[in-house]
């Protein structure tokens, strides 16, 4: 691939606090190679900034590998930047063009409060997981890997569901800002294995309560949580938690 | 488990949504087929007899109360929806990330719905109040049976230009309403097989389509004095 330079035009959100109105700061960057990633340029952008005594622009980040879900822009309107499947540490420059404008914005909902500019408080997603998200399990020793036998497309359906970082993009992408892809990947995801069998109607039921008390709103299928998912998590999910909710409504008391 | 979990909780409005729409949808084959004997070319008559059959007995009378409870609880399940759901953003994004993600019909269902409900009003006032309450003339049918004349009240209703525009937007909400409304419905209730969703999907376009056209070639027959 044919290695570039250019220059670019950042529009980015920057807030002091939760509490601070903010607004958009405008940028130019130069010199950005095609070959680094979205966050190796606001690396670039921020050792500028101190250099220049003023405040870098936080953001979140960790594995910059695309597994750990702690990226969060949304670039130019879509969760992640413009590629498809993919987290903003994998998102490179070359997905941009010399003389581009680039707007970055924070993740956009109530339950996602902004910390300081492009970070947002993703901890209603713990307590979502902490309301029903697991499985009880008595300590000893490690069971057999054979005591317990899982069909094939059952253990690939739940691995597809586990795929899911729980990054945020699905609520950020949603016009309702709703969590249920989010939700809905965990509760198929163990719903479809033996070990989440015995509470499987509890956690559904438990993990919606926590899901509406933490200020999501509802699934109206638009599809924009898929189309946007970095990890390819399907709307099939949502179908699914569907109904296990509504079995779980009908038959526990 | 409560009874207002059911209606309040983000899943539970979801299914009360998708099972009074489901409800409508049939109702609707019901509507569209009825109408459809306008067409029959015997000045009336036949749709004449069949309109008379809906309101003639203790059952209809009973399945259009429940129509009309399913209507209001979609109605207002939906507004409500509509208003918690646009309050769940906070700052509203500078790009939006628009139809790359989604269409446009599915993103605007309140307002679509919004259509449909005016437009109802305004097919209530026309149809179904006369034909209740405030009265409609009577025509003696071939067999000597007297009933509501309600094909002369079509008639009459679409010799008014407005009258045919609003008839036709309404059907085109109701198209693209349908169009999202239909297969969103299944997968409010639970069907996740990817094939029967591919298949719900496309089977909902063309019910769609064809429930609209149906329903938008009714004033315009009688607009432009197709029927004899």
């Amino acid at each position: 691939m044919e290695h570039n330079t250019m220059n670019l035009t950042l529009k980015v959100w920057r807030q002091k606090n939760a509490n601070d109105r903010g607004n958009f700061e405008t940028y130019q960057v130069s010199d950005i190679s095609s070959e680094m990633s979205f966050l190796e340029m606001f690396d670039v952008l921020n050792e500028r900034l101190i250099r220049e005594g003023k405040d870098p622009i936080a953001f979140d980040h960790d594995c910059r590998e695309g597994i750990c879900g702690m990226c969060s822009m949304y670039i130019d309107g879509k969760p992640h930047g413009p590629w498809t499947q993919n987290t903003t540490c994998q998102l490179h420059m070359r997905a941009f063009k010399d003389g581009d404008t680039i707007v970055v914005e924070p993740w956009r909902a109530k339950a996602f409060p902004v910390v300081k500019d492009l970070v947002v408080d993703r901890t209603s997603f713990d307590r979502i997981i902490q309301a029903g998200g697991y499985i009880s399990v008595n300590t000893g020793n490690a069971v057999d890997a054979n005591a317990l036998p899982v069909e094939k497309e059952k253990a690939d359906a739940a691995f597809a569901a586990a795929a899911c970082i729980g990054c945020g993009a699905c609520v950020a992408a949603c016009k309702n800002s709703s969590a249920l892809l989010f939700v809905s990947a965990k509760v198929a995801h163990l719903a479809l294995l033996p070990q989440g069998d015995p509470e499987r109607k509890t956690r559904v039921v438990n993990m919606v309560a926590q899901m509406d008390k933490e200020g999501f709103g509802s699934c109206t299928a638009t599809g924009a949580c898929e189309a946007t998912c970095p990890k390819g998590i399907t709307i099939e999910n949502i179908a699914r938690l569907n109904k296990e909710y509504m079995v779980a409504s009908l038959t526990s008391k | 488990m409560t009874l207002k979990q059911i209606f309040t909780s983000a899943v539970g409005r979801k299914l009360t949504m998708g099972l009074s729409g489901i409800f409508l949808i049939l109702f609707l084959i019901v509507h569209v087929g009825l109408n459809a004997c306008i067409w029959a070319n015997d000045g009336g008559e036949m749709f004449n007899r069949a309109a008379h059959f809906m309101g003639a007995t203790v059952v209809m009378r009973i399945l259009e109360v429940g129509l009309f409870v399913f209507i209001f609880i979609h109605i207002i399940q939906g507004l409500m929806l509509e208003v918690s759901n646009r309050s769940k953003r906070g700052t509203a994004y500078a790009v939006s990330y628009g139809n790359r993600g989604s269409k446009w019909y599915s993103r605007s269902m309140g307002l679509l719905g919004t259509i449909i409900l005016l437009f109802l009003v305004i097919h209530w006032i026309d149809f179904w109040i006369p034909s209740r309450f405030t009265g409609v003339e009577d025509v003696t049918l071939s067999d000597g049976k007297t009933v509501h004349n309600l094909y002369a009240l079509m008639q009459n209703r679409f010799e008014v230009t407005w009258i045919v525009v609003v008839y036709i937007l309404g059907c085109i909400s109701l198209a693209y309403h349908l169009a999202h409304g239909f297969q969103s419905a299944f997968r409010s209730l639970g069907v996740y097989n990817k094939k029967y969703n591919v298949m719900l999907t496309n089977f909902g376009y063309a019910f769609a389509i064809i429930v609209s056209l149906a329903f938008i070639m009714m004033p315009v027959s009688m607009y432009f004095h197709w029927l004899s």
